[in-house]
C-alpha cells in the first residue's frame, strides 16, 4: 500500500526537504506575502483569515479565494502553500488546479468530513498535515502526506501545545528504536497504524517525511525552541501579522530559526520587537473551541 | 575513491536541505561543517551551497554579512552549488522579480523555476560525461532553474533534452538538479575527487 518509491511521492518529499531550516508564514494577501518574502520566509501559506481571527470571529473557515491565491503567487518567488478543509478533496482539487506548491489539509479550517481525510496519493501537489502524536502522523503519511507538522494550538500565541506534540512524537519514536519485533506489533496496534510504517520509524528513529512545527509560535525564541526540540522548520500563523511590527518580527523569527542553536544570535533577534500578539492561554480555552482535537 | 579523509567540507546552512548533504558527506567519511557565519568558513577545504529557497538564502547572506566572505572563499576553494546553489553562483538571473543578487562566480545566466512550479517537478535520466565517457544518471528536478546562457569557459558536464544541467568552470561545479535526496553519492564523489582532492 505504501508507495514511498513512487517517483511522484519522492518529488513531493523533495520539496519538503528544500523548505527545511526555514519559516513558513501565514498571509492573507499579496502585501503580506511580500513582507514575508522580504523577511526571508521560505514559503507563504495563503488563507482567508489568520487563525486568531478565525478563533475570534467564529463561523465556518474555508479555503481562500482563488483570486487572492493567484495574487499572492504573482507577488512572490518563494513557494506558495494554501489550506483546504480536512477531507475537502474538491478544495484540494481547486488548489492543485491553481498550481499551489503545497496543500495544508488543516484543522485550522472547519472540517468538511468528520470521518475521512483526503486521499492524498491521488494528487500531484504535495500535502502537509497536522498531528498531535505519532499515530496521527503515521496515519496521515499512510494517506500520502509528504510533510508532517505539529498541530499545536493555532491562533493562541501559546507555544505549549506545539511543544507537547513535538515531545510526544519524539519520545514515542525513541522508544520504538529499542523495541523487539513483538513489541513493534503491539505498538502498531496501539497507534493504529501499519506494522510497515512502525518498522520504518523503529529503524531510523524518525518520521519518513520532514517533521515541522506549527501552532502558537509568536517569538524568535519560540521558533528556536521548536527547532531545538527536533522540528526541521517552523510555521508561523497569527504570530507575525498580529504583532506590533510584523516586518521586524518576521525577520527576527527567520534569523532565530537559521541560528537556532546560537543563543547569542537568538538574543540579538529578540531585541526591540515591540509587543508580540497578545495571545490566549491554551489552558483557558473550553474544549469545544480547541482546534487541535479536530 | 582515493581521497584524503582529513578534508573538511562546509555546507551553507542558512536554509534548505543542508542535512541531506551532510549525511552524504558523512557516508563518504568526510567531515561536514555547517556554515552560518563568516567564522564557520575558517579551515574549510571546500563548500557546498545546497538546494533550498534562493530568495531566503540571498536575504540571509546579506543580513549575516556573508556575501564578500563567500565570494572570497569560492574564488580560491572548490565549491559545488545545487539548484538554489547554482542560481546563487550564477552571473545573472533572468526575470529577477525578487532582486536576488547572485555571487557571480559562474559565467551562466539562469531562469528560476524554468520548468515550472512544484506540480511540474520531475525525475528523469540525464546524460553526463565526467571525463570517463558518456553515461546516464537519475536526476531530481524540484522547481528547478534552467541555464539559459553559458560563457565560453564554462564546461557542460551533463545535459537533459540537449540543455545544460551540470556545468563547471575552474573550481566551481553546479547542477540544476538534486542527487543528494537518495543514496547516489557519485556526483558528490566526483566533486570531492576532481575538485577538492588536488
Amino acid at each position: 500500500m505504501l508507495k514511498f518509491d513512487d517517483k511522484q511521492y519522492k518529488l513531493k518529499v523533495g520539496l519538503a526537504e528544500m523548505l527545511k531550516g526555514g519559516v513558513i508564514m501565514d498571509v492573507i494577501n499579496a502585501e503580506q506575502a511580500k513582507i514575508a518574502e522580504d523577511a526571508g520566509a521560505c514559503a507563504v501559506m495563503a488563507l482567508e483569515r489568520v487563525p486568531s481571527d478565525i478563533r475570534a470571529d467564529g463561523g465556518v473557515a474555508r479555503m481562500a479565494d482563488p483570486d487572492v491565491i493567484e495574487d499572492i503567487k504573482r507577488s512572490v518567488t518563494i513557494p506558495v502553500m494554501a489550506k483546504c478543509r480536512i477531507g475537502h478533496f474538491v478544495e484540494a482539487q481547486v488548489l492543485e488546479a491553481l498550481e499551489v506548491d503545497f496543500v495544508d489539509e488543516s484543522e485550522v479550517l472547519t472540517p468538511a468530513d468528520n470521518m475521512y481525510h483526503v486521499n492524498k496519493w491521488q494528487f500531484k501537489v504535495p500535502f502537509v498535515c497536522g498531528c498531535r502524536n505519532l499515530g496521527e502522523a503515521l496515519r496521515r503519511i499512510s494517506e500520502g502526506a509528504a510533510m508532517i507538522r505539529t498541530k499545536g494550538e493555532a491562533g493562541t500565541g501559546d507555544v505549549s501545545e506545539a511543544v507537547k506534540h513535538l515531545r510526544e512524537i519524539n519520545s514515542v519514536m525513541k522508544a520504538l528504536t529499542i523495541m523487539s519485533d513483538e513489541e513493534l506489533f503491539g505498538a502498531a496496534k496501539e497507534h493504529q497504524v501499519s506494522i510497515e510504517l512502525i518498522k520504518i520509524v523503529s529503524k531510523t528513529g524518525n518520521l519518513p517525511v520532514p517533521n515541522f512545527a506549527a501552532g502558537g509560535v509568536a517569538t524568535p525564541a519560540d521558533a528556536a525552541l521548536c527547532m531545538q526540540l527536533g522540528a526541521e522548520a517552523v510555521f508561523v500563523g497569527s504570530g507575525i501579522f498580529k504583532a506590533d511590527n510584523p516586518e521586524k518580527r518576521a525577520k527576527a523569527i527567520v534569523d532565530a530559526t537559521t541560528h537556532y542553536k546560537n543563543a547569542r544570535q537568538i538574543t540579538e533577534s529578540s531585541r526591540g520587537l515591540g509587543q508580540a500578539m497578545k495571545g490566549i492561554q491554551v489552558a483557558s480555552i473550553a474544549d469545544e473551541h480547541l482546534l487541535h482535537t479536530r | 575513491m582515493t581521497l584524503s579523509k582529513n578534508i573538511s567540507v562546509g555546507v551553507l546552512a542558512l536554509q534548505g536541505d543542508y542535512e541531506a548533504h551532510k549525511k552524504q558527506l558523512q557516508s563518504l567519511a568526510v567531515k561536514a561543517v555547517e556554515v552560518r557565519l563568516e567564522s564557520d568558513l575558517k579551515n574549510l577545504d571546500a563548500l557546498i551551497i545546497p538546494g533550498g529557497e534562493t530568495t531566503t538564502m540571498d536575504k540571509l547572506i546579506n543580513r549575516f554579512e556573508l556575501r564578500q566572505p563567500l565570494i572570497n572563499f569560492c574564488r580560491s576553494k572548490p565549491v559545488f552549488g545545487i539548484c538554489a546553489g547554482l542560481i546563487l553562483l550564477s552571473k545573472k538571473i533572468e526575470d529577477n522579480q525578487s532582486e536576488v543578487e547572485p555571487l557571480g562566480l559562474l559565467d551562466i545566466d539562469v531562469l528560476r523555476n524554468g520548468y515550472g512550479r512544484q506540480v511540474f517537478s520531475f525525475e528523469d535520466e540525464i546524460n553526463i560525461n565526467l571525463g570517463n565517457g558518456k553515461s546516464q544518471m537519475a536526476a531530481t528536478f524540484i522547481r528547478a532553474p534552467k541555464i539559459t546562457r553559458i560563457g565560453e569557459s564554462v564546461k557542460v558536464l551533463g545535459e537533459f533534452k540537449n540543455e545544460p544541467v551540470l556545468v563547471s568552470q575552474n573550481n566551481v561545479l553546479a547542477s540544476s538538479f538534486h542527487t543528494e535526496l537518495g543514496q547516489d553519492t557519485s556526483l558528490l564523489g566526483y566533486f570531492l575527487k576532481t575538485f577538492a582532492a588536488g
